[in-house]
């Protein structure tokens, strides 16, 4: 399968990706797209470069390669940057700020925002989404179970309202009841608020179902891509290298 | 009692003291985890900056605005030019830059303004106020002071979005990136702040200790106390150790011995080092292996 590239205009558009840690390559010069108020999703086992993949975008690691938000060259920024042009990062982890309350961590992601009373009307569609972070606002996060401070960390996110959410591995560790309220959510916002999204899962056949472009990365390498709909129906490929 | 009351009230004005030196090294061992040994001269030195400002005629509050505002900067820039180059380095490079920093910093002070002592005056009126006999009024003013600035630091950091930005990137830096903080400003401000703190503490101490460039080494030691004490990484005990080691320091004086204050310091030290590292209100760090 050739790396076509999804229809209408582009949101992301990464090309030869290359990154290290240390002496260590860990990807092999990708190339992939994320359109505009597209999703897509990028699957693979442990060690592929997915995680990387994402620190690549935000210049959390030694990047090589062109990466153009929204027509504009972003490699080579530092991360802060990035940042401000309206990238957010749900981490590998949920980064949660633990000794500060919900609220403040909510503060945070709002923290280059400058609309005051909009980030007001934002905390209440974000409560909206995740009640139970309302209920426990006043919370030390370091205090949250483990789904909520996932939810806490695609609010985080959702706060600086971003032109691209990248999310690695939001289904982590929760139970599939949450995963299922938190897809729904990703669903809701894409097609609100024409939020472009990256996800990156181990859960292929939840992220083949949302995304409407996948590729399946190997090693560091892309080694098949396409539309989502079609890898889902892709008997060989769904076994070889989804293993359901 | 009289006797004591009066031990305690002029105890708690020196404690003050200690306690905004103590918080200055908490503000930057949470960021940085290290304690940064030359606090006291760069308080010492700012403190010599206001004492040019007033025989040159400068008024005392023009003087001590001035001198705050300096040792800010003076803050700043040295960690963007001597503590960042070093930042990521093994842990014992970083302790010989501020150690460093220390001798650098007392020797220029000597070599501008001689080893001799100076008397450093006090802004508040020699008569005790309001007529009591217990606390004269530099021991009042300066603890007023001292208070204002905690209360003025407590607002900023719990209350301001750049306070609670400084307060993320001190404790994750990743994530404070991943939502747009610049954390080298954060910490390069927090270094402004906390040497503005000890110019404070600096210009409050003088007139009791008198000016000379080794003026701070024991009010550091005390300090450090106090801030292991309450706990090393938490303000509010940081805070109220260097009150605690203020009582206790002047307590020891009048009724054991003046030559036993400094060792109460060391004591107090070694102390919470063997007993309980975390202090009275630190954190326990697990770490799983």
């Amino acid at each position: 399968m050739s790396a076509a590239a999804p229809p209408g205009a582009r949101l992301l558009e990464v090309r030869g990706l290359h990154a290290q840690y240390g002496p260590t390559k860990v990807l092999h010069g990708l190339d992939f797209d994320v359109a505009e108020g597209g999703i897509t999703t990028i699957l693979g086992a442990n060690g592929a470069g997915k995680t990387t993949t994402l620190r690549a975008v935000c210049n959390m690691v030694r990047t090589e390669g062109q990466i153009v938000l929204a027509g504009a060259r972003i490699d080579g920024l530092a991360t802060e940057n990035i940042v401000r042009k309206g990238v957010a990062h749900v981490p590998d982890g949920r980064g949660t700020f633990l000794n500060l309350s919900v609220e403040e961590n909510l503060r945070l992601g709002a923290y280059t925002r400058r609309d005051r009373s909009q980030v007001e009307t934002d905390f209440e569609r974000v409560y909206g989404y995740f009640p139970r972070l309302k209920e426990r606002r006043h919370q030390q996060a370091g205090t949250l179970s483990g789904g909520e401070q996932q939810m806490l960390a695609v609010s985080r996110a959702l706060m600086l309202r971003p032109r691209l959410l990248l999310l690695d591995e939001p289904s982590f560790g929760l139970a599939p009841m949450v995963v299922q309220h938190l897809f729904e959510i990703f669903r809701t916002i894409n097609a609100q608020d024409r939020i472009g999204m990256l996800l990156v899962e181990q859960n292929a056949s939840m992220a083949l179902r949302l995304a409407q472009h996948a590729y399946l990365l190997e090693t560091g390498r892309v080694v098949v891509s396409g539309p989502a709909e079609a890898i889902r129906n892709d008997e060989t490929v769904r076994r070889s290298y989804l293993g359901y | 009692m009289e006797q004591l009351t009066h031990q305690i009230l002029s105890g708690l004005a020196t404690g003050g003291i200690y306690a905004s030196l103590a918080l200055a090294l908490v503000m930057i061992y949470q960021a940085t985890h290290l304690v940064n040994f030359a606090q006291g001269e760069m308080a010492m030195f700012a403190t010599y900056l206001a004492w040019a400002l007033l025989q040159a005629g400068v008024p005392y509050w023009g003087a001590f605005a001035i001198t705050v505002a300096s040792a800010f900067v003076l803050g700043v820039v040295i960690e963007r030019v001597i503590i960042r180059p070093v930042e990521d380095s093994p842990i014992l490079v970083i302790v010989i830059v501020f150690i460093a920093l220390l001798v650098i910093f007392n020797s220029v002070a000597g070599w501008i303004f001689s080893y001799t002592i100076k008397p450093f005056p006090s802004p508040f009126p020699a008569q005790p106020l309001f007529g009591n006999s217990y606390v004269s009024s530099h021991e009042l003013g300066s603890t007023a002071i001292t208070l204002v600035v905690l209360l003025l630091l407590f607002v900023f950091f719990r209350f301001t979005p750049l306070g609670l930005a400084m307060r993320a990137a001190a404790q994750n830096p990743v994530s404070s990136r991943l939502v747009g903080i610049r954390v080298g400003w954060m910490l390069a401000l927090g270094w402004g702040l906390a040497a503005a703190i000890g110019a404070v503490a600096g210009m409050m101490v003088a007139p009791t200790v008198f000016l000379e460039p080794n003026m701070m080494g024991g009010v550091l030691l005390y300090a450090f106390a106090g801030a292991l004490l309450g706990g090393i990484d938490s303000p509010g005990g940081a805070v109220l150790g260097g009150f605690i080691v203020g009582v206790l320091e002047n307590v020891v004086g009048a009724y054991v011995g003046t030559e036993l204050k400094l060792t109460l310091a060391l004591v107090v030290i070694v102390g919470v080092l063997v007993v309980r590292p975390s202090g009275m209100f630190g954190r326990v760090n697990v770490v799983r292996v």
